[in-house]
């Protein structure tokens, strides 16, 4: 199992990814300049300020080569994780419903927060034990930019969809995002994108280890295709 | 000998040069300056390249250590951590910029230490702040500085993958015109990576590394940071650098691959008065000449004359000294990393800094006489009066301790930092043991299950009282700090933040306080590995409190011991451990009380708070202590509801009937819990339990009010 993150230009969580992945994996860094994705069975678009945060969080990231080939992977059915920026990223190039806002409080915010899973039959939650009731994690978020947001009628559709994987818990909504909404996933479910960062949940040295199920989960859905 | 005609005298004394300054001058060189070697000396011989008001002082430090890699002189001070690494940290001032414009003075602050962080070759780990300013209630000035000076130094943290881990902020009168911004960072490096600044090999080429060259901050070092701000500092803007976190976050990386591939000879990076600090420190430490073209320097506006390419303070840029046959190498890894790299001139034998533009010359001067600012005794005498009005009471004298103890934990000065340090990203690069609130000191884990310990202490009212003692308590305050979560000081950095050097009771508070550091520094064993001092923060009204700002990082062998600030346990015993002898002059509450600051801090029994740091330092890296907390501003009461706060659970003490609560004497002694056998030897206070603080005949509240007390103190002001 070897997960790729990708390294752009401002990218600043790429070496937590890299270590969280390597708790359950392998796992190397992807330059944004290359195409070449050295045969990953799973990307993690990390997070940080790529290019600055200029223009719009994650809005010229999507337009790197290397984006280009991780469009190409999701459509073969690959997944793909984005935290954060990476999120926003996602986002931005069309991989994931919706879109994420200022914070509703405008300002930067760094806290530990409480999520729901919502739905633990996904390639990305399968890992924590199913409910109800929902498993409940401790995973820090820090962004300025992750008050989710999609119109009406498309958060009908992909909640029906069981596409929203993460809710904040009642009263932990840190940002304002439409419905408590964390994490979402694509309508096939191989692309989920997320603000809180699961890679600074993994050592019970440093914060709590509920972040480490999300890696978990990509390791068993991958053993699981490679059998089949 | 020449003399100095009315022309240009008018040019050397807008510059910030004096009469005697310039006289000096023309006796070093033989000559008038030029033009542009008279706004290079004038950079030189300001207060803040030049520390020509400190530097004699400053020698008074003690700066040698088993563990020190790197002293005062370098860009940062380096200790060794074992297993092979190095951490390297240092404190700086951007106060005058912040109070100009807050955001972007913030902002370049942070980014002006972390380039002084990785140019010894360290990737920078941590960054803390220590802030001032005016009372935030009363103040739209102070409160709007706050949030953007707060809003600023997250911005280029967290935009560059640093984590804020920690820092303080007091909040007094005397610093409503100037505010103190210090950053201080920290960084790790494999001990071979380690680099200096001081240029060698003769043939070798200057390369400029990273951004463009404009005007911005030109003359911020001497139109700024060395002299009293005025009524018209809106003028003052366009000296104030603006920062690009971006840019810098390139050129770190493109720094630390560099020296990774041993491709540089030396580097430094571009502070204060640019190029012509940057330059002559390489060739003053170094002992050679350079030679530097300013028509090759990249610039962002094309018009720039050659004097203003020398001072520009244009942030993210570096220099480095590079062998010629690795010139192409150095560009193809600057190219990678998106920065820019441009060779402008080379190292040579002589012992001159000169400087061309398209081939001719318009500066050539003896490095020595550049670099060798004149230094001033300090002509000092204690104050006769106390110097500071006494602030606005807000107590009258006649509450309940239980409503003391409230008004306490809601007051700035001790009320939750959380809502600043929520702004800042606390967590990346995953070796946050102990972030904000969680301990005393911040702890940082290493590689093989080691760890660092840092905390950044100042108090300036107690200071202001008694400049000696409180500069002591500040230094054995952070070692406390420190104990708490378990560690051993290696090495400290310091930022001395003063009102004007050339009044004599200034002078004074900073004769006082440089003695009362390095008494304390000798006492307890830590060097002064490297610092920065800020004058002139001065108002019409008059200085700052003498604020000096230490910062001291440890070591303890196992991260997972790390001590916390929270009680943990139903009914484990309350100790103090320490000589503890509070008194109310300098404290939290005689400010409340709208008392003047001023009288004789209590005495300190030295050796034994040396060793009540060494028992709770013990007990915590052991296991054998639950919680230890440092017990500073507020007193005693204060710290047991701290430790209730972080615990989430109560307890019941019980003190002598004529015990003062609120009495304060930071660094001597600490709050812990644990088994009674663990606190065998302790003088017990009382136990740990239930939902309540209750002080036997004095005070009883529910946690949840303290808890909320404290989180409604600053929350108000974001």
């Amino acid at each position: 199992m070897k997960f790729g993150i990708i390294r752009f230009p401002g990218s600043c969580d790429e070496v937590d990814a890299l270590i969280a992945a390597r708790r359950v994996g392998e796992a190397v860094i992807l330059w944004h300049g290359d195409r070449d994705l050295q045969g990953v069975d799973a990307v993690i678009v990390p997070g940080g300020f790529s290019y600055g945060d200029y223009l719009r969080a994650g809005a010229i990231a999507r337009f790197a080569p290397v984006m280009e080939e991780v469009a190409e992977f999701a459509r073969e059915g690959g997944l793909v994780l984005g935290i954060c920026n990476g999120f926003q990223v996602l986002c931005e190039a069309g991989l994931l419903p919706g879109a994420l806002l200022p914070n509703a409080s405008l300002r930067f915010i760094c806290r530990q927060v409480e999520l729901d899973v919502v739905n633990g039959d996904s390639a990305f939650t399968r890992a924590y034990e199913p409910g109800p009731p929902a498993r409940r994690l401790s995973i820090p978020v820090k962004h300025t930019t992750g008050r989710y947001y999609a119109p009406e009628e498309e958060l009908e559709r992909i909640q029906a969809a069981g596409q929203v994987l993460l809710r904040y818990a009642p009263g932990q909504n840190p940002n304002g995002a439409v419905r408590d909404i964390a994490g979402v996933c694509n309508e096939r479910g191989n692309v989920f994108g997320l603000m809180p960062h699961p890679e600074h949940a993994v050592d019970p040295l440093t914060g709590s280890t509920d972040g480490i199920g999300i890696f978990e989960s990509i390791r068993a859905q991958v053993a699981d295709r490679v059998v089949v | 000998m020449p003399t100095a005609s009315l022309s240009s005298a008018d040019r050397y004394r807008q510059l910030g040069l004096t009469d005697f300054e310039y006289q000096l001058i023309l006796e070093r060189l033989g000559r008038e300056p030029g033009d542009v070697e008279l706004a290079m000396f004038s950079l030189m011989w300001s207060e803040h390249c030049g520390y020509k008001h400190s530097k004699k002082l400053l020698r008074g430090l003690p700066t040698d250590g088993p563990h020190v890699l790197m002293g005062p002189g370098e860009n940062a001070g380096v200790v060794d951590v074992g297993g092979g690494l190095a951490v390297a940290f240092k404190v700086e001032s951007h106060n005058h910029p912040s109070a100009v414009e807050p955001f972007q003075g913030a902002a370049t602050g942070v980014g002006g230490i972390l380039r002084d962080v990785f140019a010894v070759g360290a990737r920078p780990i941590a960054v803390l702040d220590s802030l001032r300013f005016g009372e935030p209630a009363s103040s739209e000035r102070s409160r709007y500085l706050l949030q953007r000076a707060v809003a600023g130094i997250g911005h280029y943290g967290n935009s560059i993958g640093v984590p804020t881990i920690g820092g303080e902020v007091y909040f007094e009168h005397t610093y409503e015109q100037n505010c103190l911004v210090n950053a201080m960072c920290l960084g790790l490096a494999p001990r071979e990576r380690l680099i200096r600044a001081a240029a060698a090999g003769p043939g070798n080429v200057l390369v400029l590394l990273g951004a463009l060259t404009g005007r911005d901050g030109i003359g911020g070092a001497s139109v700024l940071a060395s002299a009293e701000l005025g009524e018209a500092d809106q003028a003052k803007r366009p000296s104030v650098q603006i920062g690009d976190p971006f840019a810098e976050k390139k050129l770190l990386e493109c720094c630390l691959e560099l020296l990774d591939r041993e491709l540089l000879t030396s580097l430094q990076d571009l502070g204060a008065a640019g190029l012509t600090s940057s330059a002559a420190e390489m060739a003053g430490k170094g002992g050679v000449g350079l030679e530097i073209d300013v028509s090759r320097v990249p610039l962002r506006e094309a018009d720039m004359q050659p004097f203003e390419i020398m001072i520009s303070e244009s942030q993210e840029r570096m220099l480095c000294v590079v062998e010629p046959e690795r010139v192409g190498a150095v560009i193809a890894v600057c190219e990678h990393w998106e920065t820019l790299a441009t060779p402008i001139g080379r190292v040579n034998t002589s012992d001159r800094l000169l400087v061309l533009d398209e081939g001719s010359v318009v500066a050539d001067l003896p490095v020595d006489v550049l670099v060798d600012c004149p230094l001033y005794d300090l002509q000092s005498s204690p104050p006769p009066a106390p110097l500071y009005r006494a602030p606005v009471a807000t107590l009258a004298g006649t509450e309940t301790p239980g409503e003391v103890l409230r008004a306490l934990l809601g007051s700035p000065n001790v009320a939750s930092r959380q809502p600043l340090f929520e702004q800042y990203d606390a967590i990346v690069q995953s070796r946050t043991v102990r972030r904000p609130d969680d301990a005393d000191a911040a702890v940082l884990a290493l590689p093989g299950g080691s760890a660092i310990a840092v905390s950044i202490d100042g108090n300036g009212r107690r200071v202001a009282c008694d400049p000696r003692r409180g500069a002591v308590e500040a230094v054995y305050e952070c070692v406390a700090n420190l104990a708490c979560v378990g560690a051993e000081p290696l090495g400290l950095t310091n930022c001395l933040n003063f009102g004007n050097p050339e009044k004599p009771h200034v002078a004074w508070q900073l004769e006082q306080v440089v003695q009362g550091i390095a008494e304390a520094c000798d006492a307890l064993g830590v060097p002064v590995v490297g610092g920065n001092v800020s004058l002139y923060n001065e108002a019409p009204s008059g200085p700052i409190f003498p604020t000096p700002v230490v910062g001291i990082v440890g070591r303890m062998p196992d991260a997972a011991q790390a001590g916390r600030l929270g009680f943990r346990n139903e009914g484990d015993a309350i100790a103090v451990v320490g000589p503890f002898n509070p008194s109310l002059i300098g404290s939290e509450l005689a400010k409340l009380q709208g008392q003047v600051p001023a009288g004789a801090l209590p005495p300190m029994d030295e050796q034994a708070v040396r060793d009540a740091h060494a028992a709770v330092r013990l007990g915590v890296s052991s296991g054998a202590l639950q919680n230890a907390h440092d017990i500073a501003e507020g007193g005693l009461a204060v710290a047991v509801a701290e430790c209730a706060i972080a615990g989430g659970i109560g307890a019941r003490i019980r003190l002598p009937e004529d015990f003062e609560l609120f009495g304060e004497a930071p660094g001597r002694a600490f709050v812990v819990s644990g088994s009674r056998a663990a606190l065998a030897g302790f003088p017990l206070i009382g136990v740990v339990g239930g939902t309540q603080l209750e002080i036997a005949g004095r005070l009883e509240v529910a946690v949840s009010a303290l808890r909320e007390a404290r989180e409604h103190g600053l929350a108000e002001y974001f």
